[in-house]
């Protein structure tokens, strides 16, 4: 019983995968570690929460599976960096990242669902202009760390469009019809 | 009298440099963006790695470059980032091997990478900030001495601005004739950044590519290319 349970759960595991990169981001952390936006993923059929803090000095409280009783909390996980967070990424159901062109682009060529959360601590917040571009093109949510929960809560994953990947030709093809090299 | 005589021909001999100078520089700044005709089969190409997004979307573009007609290619990243270098390396060595050329001692003989002194760090002062400019634009005199790349592809953020300084005195002295693509990241979606304003307002970049159409529309002189991740 015990074992097939486990089994179960293993499959039913829901992570949401947290990022932000090589920033310090302490409003990002802060906010998916407070009551509400848990109990929002809860809500929303998540059982895992794993975060990278990068620079960050704020520690979220870890907690671990209470198998015992109905309710059942978020797992809790976390870290500051590591080489291989496309792993990661991969295994998410879903993604919450910073605003960095990195992470967005990674996230969008997985097809993950993805939140971004702008840092409005940013002195030069041209980030924000990405974010909001591609979330008016439905290819992510955008929040900022006191909306996150709110976002998680109405947030339709089926209204997300697929991100056409780019395409970096045309600049190699202006480049070489400037330079007078024939086109093949 | 003597004295007036040396006095009028000092200032034609300044009227004759200035106009000179002048000349020069209006001729620089017409051709600078017209189309060349390279009748050479390789140009030596200088690749400038921004770090973070910047680099991710610089080698985008090298992926796609013909290789064996951007040779060699030298690449450059700032002092702090030890990330770019070594990711440019591993798509050169991939290169390599994708395309059986030699082994990996060959890959020396194709490209280079080189750090450049970064010229300012994120909140340092303005005092100091004169200093390190300084150190970093002779730093960019250096590389572009070693290296004279006849194209030059950057995407910013600032590590670029001294280099491009450098090139464009080496188009107006006569040095070397570099032609300078810039494409602005795609972060930037309604508005050019710093080093992006400073290379299309004083005509610096041959080529200025965008990958937002609003850009754009803003910005004239600039090409559409639509997103490159």
């Amino acid at each position: 019983m015990m074992t097939s349970g486990a089994v179960d759960r293993e499959k039913e595991k829901k992570v949401v995968f947290v990022t932000v990169g090589t920033t310090c981001f302490d409003a990002l952390v802060k906010s998916v570690d407070s009551r509400h936006v848990r109990n929002e993923l809860k809500k929303r059929g998540y059982t895992n929460l794993l975060i990278q803090m990068g620079r960050g000095s704020y520690i979220p409280r870890k907690s671990t599976m209470q198998s015992c009783g109905e309710d059942e909390s978020l797992v809790v996980d976390y870290f500051t960096f590591s080489p291989s967070i496309a792993d990661y990424m991969r295994s998410a159901s879903l993604i919450i990242s910073h605003a960095g062109s990195g992470s967005i682009f990674e996230t969008l060529r997985l097809r993950k669902p993805l939140i971004v959360v702008v840092n409005e601590d940013l002195m030069d917040n041209h980030q924000s202009e990405l974010a909001e571009e591609l979330a008016d093109r439905k290819h992510l949510f955008c929040a900022s760390p006191q909306t996150l929960g709110q976002t998680i809560q109405t947030m339709d994953l089926d209204s997300l469009l697929p991100f056409q990947s780019g395409d970096a030709l045309p600049v190699a093809k202006l480049i070489n019809k400037f330079l007078g090299f024939p086109a093949e | 009298m003597e004295g007036f005589h040396s006095q009028v021909s000092v200032t034609i001999l300044i009227g004759f440099v200035v106009s000179i100078v002048v000349f020069r520089l209006a001729y620089v700044l017409y051709w600078s963006g017209r189309p060349l005709r390279t009748f050479s089969q390789r140009v030596s190409t200088l690749i400038v790695l921004g770090s973070g997004g910047h680099t991710a979307e610089m080698l985008s573009i090298v992926n796609v470059l013909e290789k064996d007609r951007f040779v060699p290619r030298f690449y450059i990243a700032a002092g702090t980032d030890n990330m770019s270098l070594q990711k440019a390396r591993v798509l050169e060595e991939s290169l390599i091997q994708k395309e059986e050329i030699g082994n990996k001692k060959d890959i020396e003989k194709i490209a280079c990478f080189e750090q450049i002194y970064r010229s300012r760090e994120v909140g340092q002062s303005y005092l100091t900030s004169i200093y390190t400019t300084l150190v970093a634009i002779l730093h960019a005199l250096w590389l572009m001495l070693k290296f004279r790349p006849e194209v030059i592809i950057c995407n910013g953020p600032g590590t670029c601005i001294p280099i491009c300084l450098v090139a464009f005195i080496f188009k107006v002295v006569g040095i070397r004739w570099s032609s300078i693509f810039y494409i602005e990241s795609i972060a930037r979606v309604k508005s050019l950044s710093l080093s992006g304003l400073l290379l299309y307002k004083l005509h610096l970049a041959d080529q200025f590519y965008v990958q937002w159409p609003q850009l754009q529309r803003k910005y004239q002189r600039a090409h559409y290319v639509g997103c490159l991740m």
